[in-house]
């Protein structure tokens, strides 16, 4: 289907084109594996191991054993409570965008309505901000009303998910027949039925991407969390990266003390605030790529 | 910023609707009933904190109306002129950087037969990805840092010794493009290699029997049909790049300061809320800034032609 299927003859200008191509590709995989490998090994290694010996010599059990203990000893069990907290807002959130986006998507492409077309654009134009672009307007609001703190005060905005309404969009009035709905009606079924026991069960896999999308994102999540949550109890892990960062005397001299945190701990909490979407990233990069790239297949 | 945001939003781009328009129904009750709580939603965090900001950014802190004045003070701030080029100089480097490599490394990528390989490699590519926000910016800091660094002789041959002089203000936005280029190219990579697959392979073929090398065959074909996707990813990531905000916020609190907390614009809009209670000049920033990024894409929704808005 591309160009795979010619002969050899055509390969990138000849034996010298390829080598700088070869080259090139080689440079950019050290670049974008290095940082991850080292970060792994890391983990494994005491303080004063990760800067005298060799940067890719991977440590030991007992290390990495010791930096956990370290980092969840950090304030009396803080990590713990960011990394249930960081779980919290993300689930929280993908059930509401789930709820409210599924059937949005199934009544924008298969129905009519009053402003349909208004909601469209809408969902189109906010889908394309980026996401932190509302987040102090959004603070702003909630101040007002005095929500800031409050779980929701998280879970609500980022369960306002226009990308999940237009994949969900695009995949019923592309994907699901119209005269299959019409022969449910046609056997009695309800509107609601007609969504709930013919077009649900065929739209399993948009549910899915629509799922992870909106779990990556929320774990992710940066700035909102950031503003909107004043006390460390309510962090999730991504802003807990920071308090761990601004007790680490490597970076932070003033930060010497009993609670301080050392380079390797630091490490391991980078590599379990990722962790959760790292391994869906690895297990399921077929199924990604291939919502990533839906439009650019041929029809 | 995170790449997986960015990238994952062309997912449905380019459909087109296979059958014409529908008879319309009789059955809209159920659907206000289907879309009440996605509408709710948009309405609560869509629309009502843009307007909202409007409101904050047009009275003063009474509630008075203020005309322009808030506007005019945040743009008079000392530190907004400053802000502003410290995010423009970063969006160059980062949008060249963008804009030239992913097209280099997508059609390189494409070139490879074996299917393993060329596979191996958008995965690679992509992993980063994973690592959003904070957690990338932490993982660039150990990089940074030459004691530590896994590329520290790398560091010190360019003369760097020590944290504090890699962190110099001058290499801040060679820095976060890196950064923002690290996490968030391989996505792009992807969607483009997905846009080269979609070039039918009888056009490369006639080309090829026309004489076409290889460089002639990226330059004349493959490049001006991924001009769309280009300027899609252009105008994305200008729009996420002037968001600015994760990156020096950490590297201010990881460099004691060396890396003012009023580096970007957004972090400017948070000392405003946060530091001088200034809810009205903090709302006058966003509002700038909200207006960039509801430009960028409105005019890419409605003339762009990339999404189907049937």
């Amino acid at each position: 289907m591309t160009t795979a299927t010619t002969g050899r003859r055509s390969g990138l200008g000849g034996w010298s084109g390829r080598t700088i191509v070869g080259v090139v590709l080689a440079i950019f995989v050290l670049f974008f594996v290095i940082p991850i490998v080292w970060l792994l090994l890391a983990t494994t290694k005491s303080a004063r191991g990760l800067i005298v010996r060799d940067p890719f010599a991977p440590g030991g059990l007992s290390d990495l054993r010791a930096n956990w203990h370290q980092l969840f000893a950090f304030q009396d069990g803080a990590v713990t409570t960011w990394v249930a907290n960081s779980a919290l807002y993300a689930v929280g959130a993908l059930v509401i965008t789930l709820i409210a986006s599924i059937p949005a998507g199934y009544a924008m492409a298969l129905t009519r309505f009053r402003f349909r077309r208004l909601l469209l654009i809408l969902t189109l134009i906010v889908m394309l901000i980026p996401n932190t672009a509302l987040v102090l307007p959004i603070f702003l609001e909630l101040n007002t009303l005095g929500l800031i703190g409050s779980p929701l005060s998280v879970i609500l905005p980022m369960s306002f998910f226009p990308f999940g309404v237009y994949l969900t969009y695009i995949y019923f009035s592309t994907s699901i027949p119209r005269d299959l709905l019409a022969a449910a009606r046609i056997d009695g079924c309800s509107e609601f039925q007609v969504f709930a026991r013919v077009a649900l069960p065929l739209a399993a896999p948009i549910v899915a991407l629509v799922a992870f999308f909106s779990f990556v994102q929320s774990w992710n999540n940066f700035f909102l969390p950031f503003v909107m949550l004043p006390s460390s109890d309510g962090y999730p892990i991504q802003v807990g990266l920071t308090s761990l960062l601004a007790s680490t005397p490597a970076f932070n001299p003033s930060s010497a003390g009993t609670q301080s945190v050392q380079l390797p701990t630091l490490a391991l909490a980078t590599v379990i605030s990722v962790l959760p979407v790292l391994i869906v990233f690895l297990f399921s990069q077929r199924f990604l790529v291939a919502g990533m790239t839906a439009g650019g297949t041929k029809e | 910023m995170t790449a997986l945001e960015q990238t994952a939003r062309p997912a449905a781009l380019a459909r087109r609707r296979p059958g014409g328009r529908k008879r319309a129904g009789g059955r809209s009750a159920m659907s206000y009933g289907f879309i009440a709580l996605y509408t709710a939603l948009t309405v609560a965090f869509g629309i009502v904190p843009a307007l909202y900001a409007l409101y904050l950014s047009l009275t003063d802190a009474d509630g008075g109306f203020a005309g322009l004045a808030n506007f005019t003070k945040v743009v008079g701030d000392f530190r907004f002129l400053p802000a502003v080029g410290h995010v423009a100089y970063f969006l160059v480097l980062w949008l060249i950087a963008l804009v030239v490599l992913v097209t280099v490394l997508a059609i390189a990528v494409h070139a490879i037969r074996l299917r393993w390989l060329g596979s191996g490699l958008r995965l690679i590519f992509y992993l980063p990805g994973a690592l959003a926000g904070a957690s990338s910016v932490l993982l660039w800091l150990f990089l940074l840092d030459p004691t530590a660094s896994p590329v520290g002789g790398l560091l010190r041959f360019l003369g760097l010794s020590s944290f504090v002089e890699v962190i110099v203000p001058g290499h801040l936005p060679l820095i976060f493009a890196i950064i923002a280029f690290w996490t968030g190219a391989g996505g792009w990579i992807v969607i483009m290699y997905g846009a080269l697959n979609n070039i039918s392979a009888e056009v490369i073929e006639a080309a090829r029997i026309d004489g076409a090398g290889p460089v002639q065959i990226a330059w004349r074909i493959q490049l001006p049909m991924l001009r769309k996707w280009i300027s899609y990813m252009g105008i994305m990531s200008l729009a996420a790049g002037t968001q600015l905000f994760v990156e020096p916020q950490l590297l201010s609190q990881a460099s004691n300061a060396i890396v003012p907390n009023d580096y970007s614009l957004n972090q400017l809009a948070y000392q405003y809320a946060f530091q001088q209670n200034d809810f009205n000049g903090a709302a006058a920033i966003s509002l700038l800034l909200l207006v960039i990024a509801l430009a960028l894409s409105a005019v890419f929704v409605l003339r762009g032609g990339l999404f189907e808005t049937d």
